[in-house]
């Protein structure tokens, strides 16, 4: 049997990653895909806990996270596309500034 | 060793890998691709941790309805592939010197703690009838919640892409 801690490591090193790629990444959309690497990792942490502590709440809580990022990703992509439309780009660098 | 473990440690590093490919991929098409990769292998750990609900719901809402919106916006906005890379070092070394904090305190956290080798005692399946029951006793109110989150997020996605804001 697989102990929880090598769960939690997997989930923290699949959590790094996509930190590192937020930090790293300009591309708008590939700061999108590593954020979604980050709350997958979060979702792995919790099912795994709910597995090892026997309790099946974790397990609904992560059903809500799915969904709540399925409406982010939506409401993102809508974001970056209305950004692309004014700016003719996706490089966060060259959107600094709030008015035009 | 036996079936499980192999399983375990090759799902986990193909996931980790296809994790570092997103972060690193120069063409963001073969990231979201790896992307996928990453979530398929996500599911085959959900199902080793006996969450067969989630496995499923993982696969189709990720793989499926997620990565399709991500493929369909960069084919939309015609990214094309980074030629050169970026110049911007002192993000670079930002990002993997957090990162490494990080991950060094994330180590130290799960060495020292004590839950490190703890099994389950019963083991507890989470099929659908399981995890459905529980959605819809116990969770009915942010259930019915969600669909009001939904709504939010159709609504604006709709009013944010409408091309001339009255």
């Amino acid at each position: 049997m697989i102990p929880l801690s090598h769960y939690l490591l997997v989930s923290g090193m699949l959590f790094t990653l996509g930190l590192a790629g937020v930090i790293v990444r300009r591309n708008a959309l590939v700061i999108y895909m590593s954020l979604e690497l980050m709350l997958n990792s979060s979702t792995l942490a919790l099912v795994a806990f709910s597995k090892f502590n026997n309790n099946l709440n974790a397990q609904v809580f992560v059903f809500f996270i799915i969904t709540v990022a399925a409406a982010e990703v939506a409401v993102g992509l809508a974001i970056v596309v209305a950004l692309y439309r004014h700016r003719r780009t996706t490089n966060v660098d060259e959107m600094n500034t709030l008015k035009n | 060793m036996n079936i499980q473990e192999i399983l375990f440690y090759v799902f986990s590093g193909l996931m980790i890998l296809c994790g570092f490919m997103v972060v690193t991929g120069r063409n963001p098409v073969s990231c979201a691709l790896s992307l996928v990769l990453a979530f398929f292998f996500m599911a085959g750990l959900f199902v080793l941790l006996e969450a067969y609900f989630l496995a499923a719901i993982q696969v189709l809402v990720y793989a499926g309805a997620v990565m399709v919106l991500f493929l369909f916006i960069i084919m939309l906005l015609d990214i094309k592939a980074q030629k050169h890379a970026t110049k911007n070092w002192f993000n670079r070394f930002a990002g993997i010197l957090i990162s490494l904090v990080f991950m060094l305190l994330f180590f130290t956290m799960v060495k020292s703690d004590s839950f490190g080798h703890s099994v389950p005692k019963q083991s507890l399946q989470g099929t659908t009838e399981v995890v459905g029951t529980r959605l819809y006793t116990e969770f009915l109110i942010p259930f019915e919640v969600t669909s009001i989150l939904l709504l939010a997020a159709v609504l604006g996605v709709v009013l944010l892409s409408k091309r001339d804001l009255k």
